[in-house]
């Protein structure tokens, strides 16, 4: 396995505010009933520095949720180990809301559609929006994000590991790829 | 994380690591009760037996409740209606069920074993869902569940049930599950209710109320059932209820820091006052709440030995 770092520190800020600031634009009319909602686990990290950002900027003061998955996964039956079900927490009142949907990597799109079968089953949002980190391709759902940190095309075998200070220690992304590719 | 257990059919023998994940996995599924959708989709396309050979309402519903709230599809079959009546035996009965191509088997029946019984012979994944005076895990772990949620450990708990522990599969239950955890565990009751070998136990026993509840945290009062009285076990309910009636006064002996369970059905103004009932510390509705996330941790966690079990 080859690896790669494809985003460091810098990189990453500079992406996220790029995100924020695209949210902005495209929600000018929506302020008052947006809403952020990280999948976890980096994911609820990526959303809450999101916040940080809107309130430094707009003092926007956003309710920020997260979701796990575990339960609406389509492979659960195929999994060797059982996947622990975290909490999801989702505080405010979904109804009418603009959702902004948080993840670190975009893939095969499976976790962002059952994301949002959990969002779903809180409530009639007006819109979901996806916002990713990195995006790397090979879709096997039509899903498509609306804001992107870094969009690359990779090989099927190929996978990102996203790497943030609240967890990791540090913040920057590698990619993985298959030796003699 | 897996269960290292397939089937649940007692926690005698379970470990606490196997305790703690259902606790933990129950706390999930606690949050999702008070979601507007209570539904996951985990369990589509599972389908589960629910085998009642003894009546029960709370039991049965709770499980029923946790099953359709994982989406897993359900069967019921109470005893009054089944085949048992013309001469049907156990391994029969289940047999027909699991070549109807069921994936899991909740029991309730009224001989001790007959959930261990039947895994022997079928290959779906069974769960205890109390067996004579035997078992009843689910109650037990609803029980941790909710002894948990108000005083976040068990270590220096002292839990003391009162009642018919000859008789009760769910004394039996809690003793096995609070020792594996750490708690000093009482028990009390009239000596003829009190199991002859109570010694093998190893928890403390009393025949006087007063002197078991000093200092307690948990009292857990159970249900007298109404017919032990005509098989001569106790004189009267007015006798059993002015000894071993838990009643208001006796809530100052407590430790300050107590809660008051019951699994339910009560016979208010025999095992408890109405004033001990409803008082503040109670946390009987609680653990009926608890129950159906406790059961739905249960079978989320063993439907994992499903895939194993289709692939063998």
């Amino acid at each position: 396995m080859g690896s790669k770092q494809i985003m460091n520190e810098t990189d990453m800020k500079n992406s996220l505010k790029r995100i924020t600031s695209e949210i902005l634009e495209c929600n000018q009319n929506n302020l008052s009933a947006l809403a952020l909602i990280g999948v976890k686990t980096r994911g609820e990290y990526l959303a809450k520095r999101i916040s940080h950002l809107l309130k430094k900027w707009e003092k926007l003061d956003l309710p920020v949720g997260s979701v796990d998955i575990t339960l609406y996964r389509d492979d659960f039956r195929e999994v060797v180990e059982l996947p622990v079900a975290q909490a999801t927490e989702i505080m405010f009142p979904v109804r009418g809301k603009h959702i902004i949907l948080i993840d670190d990597v975009l893939f095969t799109g499976r976790t962002v559609r059952a994301a949002i079968d959990v969002i779903i089953d809180f409530g009639r949002p007006k819109t979901i929006q996806l916002a990713v980190l990195v995006d790397i391709g090979n879709r096997e759902f039509p899903i498509c994000p609306n804001y992107v940190g870094k969009s690359i095309q990779v090989e099927k075998s190929s996978f990102v590991e996203v790497k943030l200070k609240e967890i990791d220690g540090e913040d920057k992304v590698i990619l993985f790829t298959p030796e003699g590719k | 994380m897996n269960l290292s257990i397939k089937h649940l059919l007692g926690l005698e023998g379970v470990s606490r690591k196997d305790i703690l994940l259902v606790l933990d996995t129950a706390r999930s599924f606690r949050q999702i009760l008070e979601r507007p959708v209570k539904k996951v989709p985990t369990l589509r396309g599972v389908t589960i037996a629910n085998l009642f050979f003894e009546p029960s309402t709370r039991t049965r519903i709770s499980f029923e409740l946790a099953e359709k709230r994982l989406s897993a599809d359900v069967v019921n079959f109470s005893a009054d209606a089944s085949s048992l009546k013309k001469g049907e035996t156990l391994i029969d009965t289940a047999r027909n069920i699991e070549a109807m191509k069921v994936d899991m088997v909740v029991m309730r029946h009224a001989y001790p074993g007959a959930a261990q019984f039947l895994s022997r012979y079928v290959s779906s994944v069974m769960v205890n869902a109390g067996d004579g005076a035997h078992e009843h895990p689910t109650q037990a772990l609803l029980d941790f569940y909710t002894i948990r949620e108000h005083f976040d450990r068990f270590r220096d708990l002292r839990v003391v049930i009162v009642g018919d522990i000859k008789h009760s599969r769910v004394a039996r239950s809690d003793i096995w599950g609070l020792k594996t955890l750490g708690a000093s565990v009482a028990v009390c009751g009239p000596s003829t209710l009190l199991p002859r070998y109570i010694d093998t136990f190893g928890v403390d026993h009393f025949t006087d109320v007063e002197k078991a509840l000093k200092g307690a945290n948990v009292v857990n009062v159970l249900r007298l059932q109404l017919e032990r009285q005509t098989s001569g076990y106790i004189p009267s309910l007015r006798e059993y209820r002015e000894y071993f009636g838990i009643k208001k006064h006796h809530l100052s002996l407590l430790d300050k820091n107590h809660i008051i369970m019951h699994p339910g059905p009560i016979n208010r103004g025999i095992e408890i006052t109405p004033e001990v009932a409803d008082c503040e510390d109670s946390v009987i509705l609680q653990q009926v709440t608890n129950g159906v996330a406790v059961r739905m941790a249960v079978l989320y966690l063993l439907s994992q030995n499903l895939r194993t079990a289709t692939e063998e």
